[in-house]
């Protein structure tokens, strides 16, 4: 993997390291995509992909309200909110 | 009052409570005692003014109307189920500070049976781990040897269970977080099918993997909590509608698939330890017969793809703007994303959803993720192709008994191989078991029994079998040091 994947994983993933933090997360990449490339030894050719383990499909509900409003109740664990919103910083000038 | 030397077992905790031989109250307050006493680091946050309160409130119900469920029994639930109005923090410092809103279904159900709550248990953060030394809050120590894991990611509720701060807990498992744990503790835990315990609550890490399931000290609680603990859940989408477990089918002349992968390279001490265990189960009538799972040796390359890759998605939700850790004066929006989620998550969670985003990424896609959803269908037939032949499917839990901490510190492949034995019947969606069945030296290991989907019942009246004729479930550890 090269300096400028990590990059781009890093920004798909919205993560920010320091450069020693970096150089061991790059060298661990390195070893877990060598130990998972184990999966190329087998033909997989035709064989459909399994998303989930018992072959469920998501099921539809009753189209009703089934939620009340708990803003206060749920802005509690909110880092930074004003009247009733969210606060992050400033996206529009 | 010693209520833990008296009473072994959650059966005998309901016993005694039905009986009046001792209170709720009391019981709780003794709980709460051995915790406070307790120096292995098993719980994140205790709940004593609460679970005294509840206790309280049990004996009245006790008194009134007398036992049942679980009335007055402590528990613990692992800090990955979200309990309302305490803090719920999935041994991250992301969610350090976070209270949850709403219990998860599993704590609902558990209160709902009068179950009272003595705490959070400690975890690898986000449930990403085998050792519980990921979690923020610091490793959990095994009660058998203060130098060794618990094993993870279900650690805390593993080493509570066998150190007697707690008669039950709950766990998850992903790719053995309950069984692994388990074993390496020397009690018994149980991961449910795919779908028979509800997910709604319980914060995700992997959804396509992930199960809520007991740990206890016997299979005979285990079956107990999983009876309050399943059943479908209108607010869960995967929840299944199987109907209850509880009939204690006669698991008798069944054909039990010992698979060569499992067994060929195992080493002397462990493969003597299930020969014995093999031997009980011979002598209960039932056959043996050799099998294979040929894909085996994928599975846990196919698990950290398809697992790190749900996982990456999952934790997208952290930006810490509607809860969970939030960076200090950040500049611009992307500078309170990337600093809040750098500094909220620890090194193994990083490494987990990078290692996913680059399989989900485009032109990774089909080589990794894709490829891990196929050879996952594989696995899964091996195991269809094997309950053609045999009811149930008996290997080690683990490889080796509890490793020391930082035994695989250098290569973190090396920890996740320590899951060959239990991420395949994960990617399956299966139910298994990890049942205490000897030891090696003075650590216990555990045997894992596999059944085809919705089989618990069988599964269960065969380890409760084993047990009755066993008492390695009910050996405690000594004291340490």
């Amino acid at each position: 993997m090269d300096a400028a994947t990590i990059d781009k994983l890093l920004r798909l993933a919205a993560l920010r390291l320091d450069a020693s933090e970096r150089a061991r997360l790059h060298g661990d990449l390195d070893k877990i995509v060598a130990f998972v490339d184990a999966m190329q030894a087998v033909d997989t050719d035709g064989v459909e992909p399994l998303a989930h383990p018992l072959d469920g499909v998501q099921p539809l509900r009753p189209d009703w309200v089934s939620e009340t409003v708990q803003r206060e109740r749920f802005q509690q664990n909110a880092p930074a909110v004003r009247d009733g919103l969210y606060l992050v910083p400033r996206v529009v000038e | 009052m010693s209520a833990d030397a008296d009473l072994p077992t959650l059966a005998e905790h309901c016993q005694a409570l039905r009986s009046k031989a001792v209170g709720a109250e009391e019981l709780a307050r003794h709980y709460l005692r051995r915790i406070a006493e307790d120096r292995s680091n098993s719980f994140i946050t205790v709940c004593e003014e609460q679970a005294v309160a509840d206790a309280k409130r049990a004996d009245a119900a006790i008194a009134k109307q007398g036992h049942s469920g679980l009335l007055g029994v402590p528990v613990a639930h692992k800090d990955i189920f979200c309990t309302d109005g305490v803090r719920t923090t999935c041994a991250s410092q992301m969610l350090a500070n976070f209270v949850a809103p709403y219990d998860a279904t599993v704590v609902a159900r558990m209160k709902a049976a009068g179950a009272v709550l003595l705490g959070k248990t400690n975890m690898d953060e986000f449930a990403m781990g085998s050792s519980t030394a990921t979690s923020y809050f610091g490793a959990t120590a095994n009660p058998w040897d203060h130098g060794r894991v618990p094993g993870g990611s279900s650690g805390g509720s593993a080493a509570a269970v066998a150190g007697g701060l707690a008669p039950a807990a709950t766990g998850t498992d992903t790719g053995g977080s309950i069984r692994q744990p388990a074993a390496f503790c020397g009690i018994s835990g149980l991961k449910p099918t795919y779908g028979r315990v509800s997910r709604y609550g319980l914060i995700a890490f992997a959804s396509s993997l992930d199960q809520g399931g007991p740990m206890a000290r016997s299979a005979a609680d285990l079956r107990a909590l999983l009876a309050c603990m399943e059943g479908h859940d209108p607010l869960d989408s995967t929840s299944a509608d199987a109907g209850p477990t509880g009939n204690e089918e006669c698991a008798q002349g069944l054909t039990i698939g010992m698979p060569g992968e499992y067994w060929n390279d195992l080493d002397a001490p462990m493969a003597a330890a299930l020969e014995e265990a093999a031997k009980v189960l011979q002598r209960h009538g039932h056959q043996r017969r050799q099998i294979s799972l040929p894909h085996t040796r994928f599975a846990v390359p196919t698990y950290y793809v398809v697992a790190s890759a749900e996982a990456s998605t999952n934790l997208s939700r952290y930006d810490g703007v509607r809860y969970g850790h939030r960076a200090q004066q950040p500049v611009d929006l992307d500078d309170l994303y990337c600093r809040s989620r750098s500094e909220g998550f620890g090194t193994e969670v990083k490494r987990r959803i990078l290692t996913g985003t680059y399989a989900l990424s485009v032109g990774y896609y089909d080589a990794y993720y894709r490829k891990a959803q196929r050879l996952r269908r594989l696995i899964r037939q091996d195991f269809i192709d094997a309950f053609a032949e045999v009811d149930l499917i008996l290997t080690p839990a683990t490889p080796e008994p509890a490793f020391r901490f930082g035994q695989h510190e250098a290569d973190p492949t090396g920890l996740y191989k320590q899951d060959v034995f239990t991420a395949p019947a994960s990617l399956a969606g299966l139910p298994a078991a990890s049942i205490p069945c000897g030891r090696i030296g003075a650590l216990p290991v555990g045997m894992q029994l596999i059944g085809p989907h919705f089989s618990e019942d069988r599964l269960l009246a065969v380890a409760e079998a084993f047990q009755r004729d066993t008492d390695w479930h009910l050996r405690k550890p000594p004291e340490q040091p």
